[in-house]
């Protein structure tokens, strides 16, 4: 029986192309490519790398979003994952990582058996990495997030993985089926192929709330228990000074006096 | 999800420890649940939640800091952290004592067990806040004083004491204040260096609570094979005075060597922007702004970085900020303080030859 | 008539621009600088199929269209129009003709490696005494029964010091003329057969362009290629689908210079005004961005024509004409928007200016395509 992984994996706006108009406060989107988030082409990346390495494995990407989203996957599918599903409807729209998790935990459920999860760390829109440990503990399954290492023993049974902590990393043994979270170091996502790109049987399902049997309670903006209770933009430092100089030396020295006489130096 | 809030009472910090030492943000939120406790109700408590095996002598640690309890999870078995061994004991423990609101450090343990007891006890948990405040005429402050918020529509006598849970979102684009307003506890994780800790008061004491862990080796599915502290070298961006950060503008990773002698020579850090993280110029753990290290040093160099927003979200409270870069309409000369266009690669060497100098010439001018 | 890219050919745009912009511009000036050929590059465009894009996956190619292929082009010259010439030589000069004119076996023998990357190709037409008049071929091809003689020398050659196939053209029978020059597959390795010098060349300095010398190199009596005496024929439709190629390498110097001149002007200030505040500059950037999209209609509908089996030849030649003549002005033009920074090797429009100039050269001179042009306006 071939080996399926599941990759969870989020379609985001370029946030670094985000920019605030400077009159009104509000941000600009327009223009702003949608994107794979990084940390979930990570994802996509060490599920394929099982791909490369093992003749039977099925990797299936799983996305919940807009109708648009779809995008996403046929770029996923292009890079070389088997199989596309986006969970798409009004019904999980506004849903925090909570109702978020609980979707997309119906969807696993509705899609059956698998050996392993990836999701990526967090989505660059939201930063909140909850999503990935919040499905684990509805799917009843052991976690590791951070992962930056990864292995799996020839006879597929276990994985060891490096976790990541701000001052060095933890080597862990984890059994499967199991929900890692990819960072940035564990690996560089490949391309696209054009052959990928021309691949003219792309399996991609789009499901509905109905189709995932999910409990309505439990999802959409309502069933959150988080809401947004105000948002804003920052309020922007005044403007500061720029020093003259004729010669890189004279801006050197002209800084210095500068600092100096804030009596920060 | 439970809804009869008045069974909720008090504050939890989940005091980090790894290796018999607490976190730095434990202490912090220590600080931050001290004020918040006080601006719910005068009976409402900050409680300090410290799990391990062996760690009891932390609580007074946690007193001294402003904790008025110390919940003590102790069992062999807990001696490192596991996702399921500390997810279950946690969530036991909410269970059995009700909190109304547990925050944790947003550090890489507290990211990972903060969802999965979220998720347990089905309520709601808002990531990496920077700023937290439960009563509405204190919201109405900080958002008059830092944000481009209109508060007209809040009303500081409201009595809500819900706690108001402010972060950034869209790379530090937006920023977002979450509540939870149907679930308890409410829960955060926060951002470390954001929160201050209390003035230290030796010898201060309070209650502490033993909670016996129900715990056995099956509940726990991974095994920690090896601890290593990192071989990387050592960058403390948080506690650096001086950070000298290096960006796209530096063209190509041995730019860092000029951003490194920089930094040595003014006794800093480096530091540097995301782009240049993701060119692979420097590893992460040097990275400032929204996905990387808050820092607020006296001074930020900020070199060949364009001022992209998500790096502005991580230091723009710096004391000082100096800005060099060739593109004179980098959104960076927007927070810098000073302002220096031109070559980074000309300049910084004068800066650095200079650098003793300066008394000198602040002198020179003062004649 | 539709001018919208298909949802493949937009991807193939975003796909090859995240390779370009990651994989081939860090190395863009160094190469020029070392005058080296990037071997690892070809080795990554292999990976992901940039060297068989207009080819059926039945031969390992990746499924894709010639205006896909012009993309793919397009972008890595955007960055590097060495990189660009390197998979259009291959592509279009090399395993075109193999596709197109090779008896099954020959495909099968061939097309694997070449359309994967495993193997790279060049095409060996110019000879020191013919160039734009091709017909005065000098390599002559002897049937020695079993084996085919081959002697002579080829001048200029794309991708000559690294490729291991070869499409070369050869006189078989003098007497005829253009109908007595035939095609032959010659491998890297064959027996007499050598690579020349390499040619210290003002601009592509990163591609290898060599000399092929042929001392009585033996190769099999299956080498030929398409019917004998018909070389002429196989080299000039070549031809015409290597003019797609070239005119899509000038499209992306273009655009690239263009590109990388605006970023310029929305940071240099001069009179205290930014440079793309200033009219007169402005006027300049949008004649050169008007030019740039005529040129890539031109290539894309010569692409387009090809996918549908449309009669292309003066259309490719149109859009190599236009392209090629677009490319140097248009970096011309940029140059002189970034001032005295524009002349230094600080910035890359000097290189994209030098890069420019072959595209009206090689592949048909600017006086060729029009040669082909005018005979299918004017009847020949």
């Amino acid at each position: 029986m071939a080996f399926k992984v599941l990759v969870c994996a989020k379609q985001v706006p370029d946030t670094n192309e985000i920019k605030i108009n400077p009159e009104t406060g509000t941000l600009i989107r327009d223009g702003v490519p949608s994107i794979l988030n990084p940390d979930d082409a990570n994802a996509l990346e060490e599920a394929l790398k099982i791909k490369d390495k093992f003749d039977d494995v099925h990797v299936t990407v799983i996305t919940m979003g807009p109708p648009q989203a779809e995008e996403m996957l046929f770029e996923c599918i292009a890079m070389g994952a088997d199989e596309g599903i986006l969970i798409s409807d009004r019904a999980v729209g506004g849903s925090d990582t909570w109702a978020t998790s609980n979707a997309i935990t119906a969807a696993i459920k509705k899609y059956g058996d698998f050996d392993m999860i990836f999701a990526g760390r967090q989505a660059i829109d939201g930063d909140t990495a909850q999503v990935g440990p919040q499905i684990a503990e509805k799917m009843d399954l052991p976690q590791v997030t951070y992962v930056q290492k990864f292995e799996i023993s020839d006879d597929r049974k276990k994985v060891t993985v490096e976790r990541q902590l701000e001052d060095g990393y933890e080597v862990i043994e984890i059994a499967l089926p199991c929900m890692l979270t990819a960072i940035k170091e564990l690996n560089t996502p490949r391309y696209m192929s054009i052959a990928g790109i021309y691949n003219q049987n792309k399996d991609i399902k789009v499901w509905n709330a109905a189709d995932i049997q999910v409990d309505l309670s439990t999802v959409g903006l309502k069933a959150s228990p988080t809401n947004v209770f105000r948002s804003f933009t920052p309020k922007p430092k005044g403007k500061g000074i720029m020093l003259d100089g004729d010669s890189e030396k004279d801006l050197a020295k002209n800084l210095l006096i500068h600092l100096k006489q804030k009596h920060v130096i | 999800m439970s809804t009869n809030f008045a069974d909720y009472k008090n504050i939890w910090v989940y005091a980090e420890q790894r290796d018999g030492k607490l976190m730095n943000v434990a202490l912090e939120l220590i600080g931050e649940g001290h004020k918040l406790s006080r601006d719910i109700s005068a009976d409402t408590k900050v409680c300090a939640l410290i799990v391990g095996d062996g760690i009891g002598h932390l609580a007074q640690e946690c007193f001294e800091y402003g904790a008025d309890q110390v919940y003590l999870i102790e069992d062999p078995l807990l001696k490192n952290f596991t996702t399921d061994g500390y997810t279950k004991v946690i969530s036991d423990a909410i269970n059995e004592y009700k909190p109304e609101i547990v925050m944790y450090g947003a550090t890489h343990i507290g990211r990972d067990l903060a969802p999965r007891v979220a998720a347990r006890m089905d309520t709601g948990l808002t990531a990496d806040c920077t700023h937290l405040d439960v009563k509405v005429a204190n919201y109405i402050k900080f958002a008059n004083e830092n944000t481009t918020l209109n508060t007209s529509s809040l009303d500081p006598d409201d009595p809500d004491t819900g706690l108001k849970m402010t972060r950034p979102a869209f790379g530090g684009n937006l920023m977002a204040t979450i509540i939870c307003p149907r679930t308890r506890p409410q829960m955060s994780t926060v951002r470390p260096g954001v929160m201050q800790k209390m003035e230290r008061m030796e010898g201060a004491t309070g209650e502490i609570i033993n909670v016996k862990p129900a715990i056995s080796e099956g509940d726990i599915r991974t095994k920690i094979v090896d601890i290593v502290k990192s071989a990387k070298e050592l960058v403390s961006l948080t506690d650096a005075d001086i950070i000298c950060s290096g960006g796209r503008g530096l063209g190509d990773p041995s730019g860092f060597e000029l951003i490194k002698e920089f930094a040595d020579k003014v006794g800093g850090v480096v530091g540097s922007s995301r782009a240049a993280v993701d060119a692979g110029w420097i590893d992460h753990s040097h990275q400032v702004g929204q996905t990387g290290t808050t820092v607020k040093p006296k001074i930020y160099f900020a070199c060949g970085i364009s001022g992209a927003i998500q790096h502005l979200a991580g230091m723009q409270t710096s004391d000082i900020i100096v800005a060099i870069n060739k593109d004179p309409d980098a959104p960076i000369f927007e927070v810098a303080d000073y302002g220096i266009v031109g070559d980074l690669y000309k300049v910084i060497p004068e800066i650095i030859a200079e650098w003793d100098n300066a008394e000198a010439l602040y002198d020179a001018t003062t004649k | 008539m539709n001018f919208q890219l298909t949802k493949e050919q937009e991807f193939v745009r975003k796909m090859v621009r995240e390779f370009a912009v990651n994989e081939v511009e860090p190395l863009a000036a160094d190469i020029d600088k070392e005058h080296r050929f990037p071997v690892e590059t070809v080795e990554k465009m292999a990976k992901y199929g940039l060297l068989g894009v207009p080819f059926p996956t039945e031969y390992g190619g990746a499924g894709g269209d010639h205006i896909s292929y012009a993309i793919t082009v397009e972008e890595l010259s955007r960055v590097c129009a060495s990189t660009g010439v390197i998979c259009s030589a291959h592509t279009s000069l090399c395993c075109w003709p193999i596709f197109k004119y090779g008896k099954a076996e020959q495909k099968e023998k061939y097309l694997p490696d070449l359309l994967s990357g495993k193997k790279l190709g060049a095409f060996g037409l110019t000879e020191p005494n013919a160039g734009t008049d091709a017909s005065g071929q000098q390599t002559r091809a002897e049937d020695k029964g079993d084996y085919w003689l081959l002697n002579g020398a080829k001048v200029f050659i794309t991708n000559g010091g690294y490729a291991d196939v070869f499409v070369v053209m050869a006189m078989t029978d003098k007497s005829k003329g253009n109908h007595g020059i035939s095609a032959f597959i010659v491998e890297k390795g064959d027996e007499g057969f050598s690579i020349g010098k390499t040619e210290d060349k003002m601009g592509i300095c990163a591609s290898s362009t060599t000399e092929l010398i042929f001392q009585n190199c033996k190769i099999p009596k299956d080498r030929l290629l398409g019917q004998l005496g018909k070389g002429f024929k196989v080299a000039m439709s070549t031809l015409d689908g290597g003019r797609i190629g070239i005119a899509s390498q000038a499209l992306g110097i273009a655009q690239g210079a263009l590109d990388v001149t605006v970023e310029y002007m929305k940071a240099r200030k001069q009179f205290g005004k930014k440079l793309s505040q200033m009219q007169a500059l402005q006027f300049t950037v949008a004649e050169l961005a008007t030019e740039i999209e005529a040129a890539r209609l031109l290539v894309y509908k010569a692409a387009d024509m090809k996918d549908k089996g449309l009669a292309y030849g003066p259309n490719a030649a149109m859009a190599k004409l236009f392209a090629a003549e677009t490319a140097m002005h248009v970096t011309t033009k940029c140059v002189q928007l970034h001032g005295g920074y524009g002349y230094t090797k600080d910035y890359p429009v000097e290189r994209m200016m030098r890069d420019a100039k072959i595209t009206e050269i090689y592949e048909g001179t600017s006086e060729v395509q029009k040669m082909v042009i005018s005979a299918s306006v004017l009847g020949k």
